[in-house]
């Protein structure tokens, strides 16, 4: 098909130049001001070029946003906590995704697509609310303990909510079903035929999973564990809400440096070296895996 | 049938045109001259450039060199939607959410027709493939054979001065297809509009068109009747991808009297051959189809060409059976025998010794 | 094709999920029927919470702007997510398609703290150089979820373009369709469901999204999640369980509804 070349270029350009005004210009702002020190004012940053004490116009480039990140073991706890917390919870999302996206795609075909609707509808309903709702579930005197009180388990109230085992929980309910599409992709186009010639070959089920099926199916894991791991990193809601003074995440912290301590220059340095440290190498990674389509 | 139609020029001439993807020639020089009303085979295997030459007359692909003339006009600067010319897709390309009559009904929407005399001229094409009881189905509710007819009703209904037929059969089975081909003649004979079919399948090739171009590597390597480049293949590759053939490489020994003498690796006598005068020691390969070997179990008398060997394998076909001859120099010849004759004459069975001879016109001798 | 230990295995581990996913709604909508304050002590069934609902200005209000802002911002992710989406499978060549393939999709990923800071700094940025966009309100809000959902539309619109039997638009522009006209006479319909899942996928993470808008909106401009989550940083609600089982309500049926029509879309084999 041959449009005009005018066309073909608007077509182009309309999008192209959005996301660059709007995702990739905003990157360069937020890098620059990383290097820009705090001020009293709106905006409330130093400009990068401008008199020096001297009264000469000269770049104002200041580490010391970064410096603080480095020194300060707050930051650094909270880069290693949301580390922590984004892989334990994507190993959750395998663990239980997995049986789920297999147990669908080896489904009769009929119920395929009614067994699949069922994964994505939560995520269709509002992320808040689904976090919100564990906070019920999950509180001092909330559903579970009532449950268990009443049973005659436990005496006490366990402490289920604010601490870790809440961040846990919560990051892997609400990735759930990112990890499960994927894999289910992948899975569902396994050739059941494979696994019928292994049996053929004499090997039994149990073993042809691990010979067959899981290295098959590999792509999907690494798409779904990249697609769940780095939104995770950068989470700010769960570990709000569900979390506690132990699990501070260090989407947290941005966001209490932006809105609570109006330190939009930390909040910068903050955001650039959570890319660097962590997005950026995972892209690349994902990149490098080829792990399918995105989503 | 050398040019059909009003003599004088031809109705589509393709002159010198080449296509290069990513700097491999798929087309390759290609100059070709079809006649009005012929039904025109583009014959080759996969990836000889057949494809892209259709393309090409549709307007997909622009020629990187040459010119592409129909009925003497240009069509360098013409896009596809202005082309007379309609093409049926190997995937037939129905728009699956139409009705069959509304995606054959969609060319003449497209050059605005008034509706009434769509409505008659759908009709009437729908009628012509058998197709009018289906016009208010979905592509998708018809069946593999049904889709293919109403493909071409729709590249019909706008009377194209040429039309395009990429692999019509391909997505048929093998019982379909063979019927496909007489329908297809019997409608290219109602309409007598000019057809240009690709295949890959010589035995289609050879059925339906009127004339036939082999390709080879984005090049044509012989244009002519099916009889022509079945009896008188112009090269090895041709005489090798048009049926079965047993091809012996050798050199002219003699050569008198439009007659050679060929001396072939293994063999100890010459075989002797009609062809061209060419000097002697040339390189040349005699082929040789199956059906004109001579099998039998006692020696003939007075054969111009005769060798010994022992059958190997013999594969019942119903209408014919094919032997398998082992000559001394562990050379495999096939030969046909009709099944008629074989129950008549007395059987030679695996293992056993037998006779192959053949007259001096059946081999074609070939220098490339 | 499921033998011995399996044939339980799975299917247990299956119930088990879905119960984990659907647990927590349940656990919402039974307890917005409850009559008592405490949203955890069941104390009879009562439509109390759904009255209070209806007359809470706070959050009706921050709902109205919610639901305008998702309509229109799903409405021009739509566009340009079909360009992109367009651009990404159609032009396999072109310079600079590495980094527009990384910009479509790098916002799939991205944590939402990144996005919505650098946004505001450039809303920041230009507004002191440029003098737009004056101050931060309805119309930052939706040019940020328009850059974000509208690489959701891209994946969706790719995907079934990928899938896309190029022979279609070739045979129309055989027959003599103009390209302008094959678009919108074949290309377009037969991606419907694709665009009807981008809108109502766009929509709906507009709708939800608290992070980026709470950077890029103004005072005037609170929506539904922001008020939602100020009230839960106080502690349970019951009125929020009431919105919560209408919100579940509504996607279930909207859900539900866009996949029966996809699903007889997909039904048509592709010709």
């Amino acid at each position: 098909m041959r449009e005009g070349r005018a066309g073909r270029r608007a077509v182009i350009a309309i999008p192209y130049l959005w996301l660059l005004l709007f995702f990739m210009v905003p990157f360069a702002i937020v890098l620059k001001i990383s290097f820009a020190e705090t001020a009293l004012g709106i905006p409330p940053f130093t400009p990068l070029i401008g008199p020096d004490d001297d009264g000469k116009t000269s770049l104002l480039a200041s580490l010391a946003n970064y410096r603080l990140i480095g020194d300060d073991f707050l930051y650094l706890r909270a880069y290693l906590n949301s580390l922590k917390f984004a892989a334990g919870a994507t190993v959750c999302c395998l663990l239980i995704g997995y049986p789920l996206a297999y147990g669908i795609a080896r489904a009769p075909r009929a119920w395929r697509g009614l067994l699949l609707m069922l994964v994505i509808l939560p995520f269709w309903t509002s992320y808040l609310i689904r976090v919100y709702a564990w906070i019920g579930l999950l509180k001092g005197n909330g559903i579970i303990n009532n449950l268990l009180i009443w049973a005659g388990l436990i005496g006490d109230p366990l402490p289920l909510l604010n601490n870790a085992f809440a961040v846990y929980l919560g990051l892997t309910y609400s990735y759930l079903p990112y990890m499960i599409l994927p894999l289910y992709a992948q899975l569902e186009k396994l050739d059941p035929t494979l696994l019928e010639a292994a049996a053929d070959l004499g090997c039994p089920p149990s073993r042809a999973f691990w010979n067959v099926t899981l290295p098959l199916s590999l792509p999907g894991i690494a798409a779904g564990c990249l697609l769940v791991f780095i939104p995770m990193v950068g989470e700010f809601v769960i570990p709000d809400l569900l979390g506690g003074p132990d699990t501070l995440m260090i989407g947290k912290v941005l966001w209490d440096e932006f809105f609570t301590n109006r330190d939009w220059p930390v909040a910068s340095a903050l955001a650039v070296s959570m890319l660097v440290l962590v997005v950026i190498p995972m892209a690349l990674l994902r990149k490098h895996l080829g792990g399918g389509e995105a989503r | 049938m050398p040019l059909g139609g009003d003599g004088g020029a031809p109705y589509l001439r393709i002159e010198g045109v080449t296509k290069r993807f990513a700097g491999h020639a798929a087309v390759n020089n290609v100059s070709l001259d079809i006649g009005r009303g012929e039904f025109f085979a583009l014959l080759g295997p996969s990836g000889c450039g057949k494809t892209t030459l259709l393309r090409m007359l549709a307007g997909f692909e622009r020629p990187d060199a040459g010119a592409i003339l129909i009925d003497g006009q240009d069509m360098a600067q013409v896009p596809p939607y202005l082309r007379p010319v309609n093409m049926m897709f190997q995937s037939y390309a129905l728009f699956p959410h139409m009705t069959v009559a509304s995606n054959v009904g969609f060319g003449l929407r497209q050059d605005k027709r008034p509706k009434d005399e769509i409505a008659t001229r759908v009709s009437k094409v729908l009628d012509l493939v058998h197709m009018g009881r289906h016009a208010q189905r979905k592509p998708g509710q018809l069946s593999g054979g049904e889709r293919q007819r109403v493909a071409l009703a729709r590249a019909l209904v706008k009377e194209p001065k040429l039309l395009l037929l990429d692999e019509p059969m391909a997505a048929l089975d093998r019982k379909l297809r063979e019927e496909t081909r007489f329908e297809l003649v019997r409608i290219q004979n109602r309409v007598g509009i000019t057809f240009i079919m690709v295949t890959h399948d010589q035995e289609e090739a050879m059925t339906t068109a009127s004339r036939v171009a082999v390709m080879q590597s984005g090049n044509i390597v012989q244009v002519g009747t099916p009889r022509e480049v079945y009896e008188q293949p112009a090269t090895r590759f041709v005489a090798d991808f048009i049926g079965a053939v047993n091809l012996f490489d050798g050199k002219v020994v003699e050569a008198r009297d439009g007659a050679v003498s060929v001396i072939v690796e293994g063999l100890d006598v010459p075989i002797q051959a009609q062809g061209a005068p060419l000097a002697a020691g040339t390189a040349v390969s005699l082929a040789i189809r199956p059906e004109k070997i001579v099998l039998t179990a006692a020696k003939p008398e007075g054969a111009s060409n005769l060798v010994q060997g022992v059958v190997r394998e013999i594969a019942y076909r119903g209408d014919l059976s094919t032997y398998r001859i082992d000559l001394p120099s562990q050379k495999a010849v096939r030969a046909t025998v009709p099944n008629i004759d074989r129950l008549a004459g007395p059987a030679v069975e695996v293992g056993q010794q037998a006779w192959l001879s053949w007259s001096v016109s059946a081999p074609v001798v070939l220098t490339q | 094709m499921i033998y011995g230990r399996r044939r339980i295995f799975v299917p247990l581990m299956m119930l088990l999920g879905f119960c984990f996913l659907y647990g927590p709604i349940v656990s919402l909508i039974v307890y917005s029927f409850n009559s008592s304050r405490l949203v955890t002590v069941w104390a009879g069934f009562s439509t109390h919470w759904y009255s209070e609902l209806f007359h809470n200005d706070a959050i009706l209000t921050a709902a109205l702007l919610s639901l305008r802002i998702a309509a229109i911002s799903a409405t021009g992710a739509l566009v340009l997510g079909t360009l992109a989406g367009f651009v990404l499978a159609r032009y396999r060549r072109f310079h600079g398609r590495g980094l527009f393939g990384s910009m479509v999709t790098a916002p799939l990923v991205m944590p939402e703290v990144i996005t919505g800071l650098s946004l505001l700094l450039l809303f920041v940025s230009l507004e002191s150089i440029i003098g737009w966009p004056q101050g931060r309100g309805v119309l930052t809000i939706l040019i940020a979820h328009m850059t974000f959902t509208l690489a959701f539309v891209a994946v969706v619109v790719e995907a079934r373009l990928s899938a896309f039997d190029m022979s279609l638009e070739e045979a129309a522009l055989d027959l003599g369709a103009r390209p302008l006209k094959v678009f919108f006479v074949i290309t377009l319909p037969l991606i419907s469901p694709a665009l009807v899942a981008g809108w109502l996928l766009a929509f709906t993470l507009s709708l939800d999204d608290l992070v980026i808008t709470s950077f890029v909106s103004g005072p005037a401009s609170t929506t539904l999640p922001m008020v939602i989550f100020s009230s839960v940083r106080l502690g349970v609600s019951p009125q929020i369980n009431a919105l919560a089982t209408i919100l579940v309500a509504t996607v279930t049926v909207v859900v539900v509804i866009a996949s029966r029509l996809m699903l007889t879309n997909e039904k048509r084999p592709p010709a």
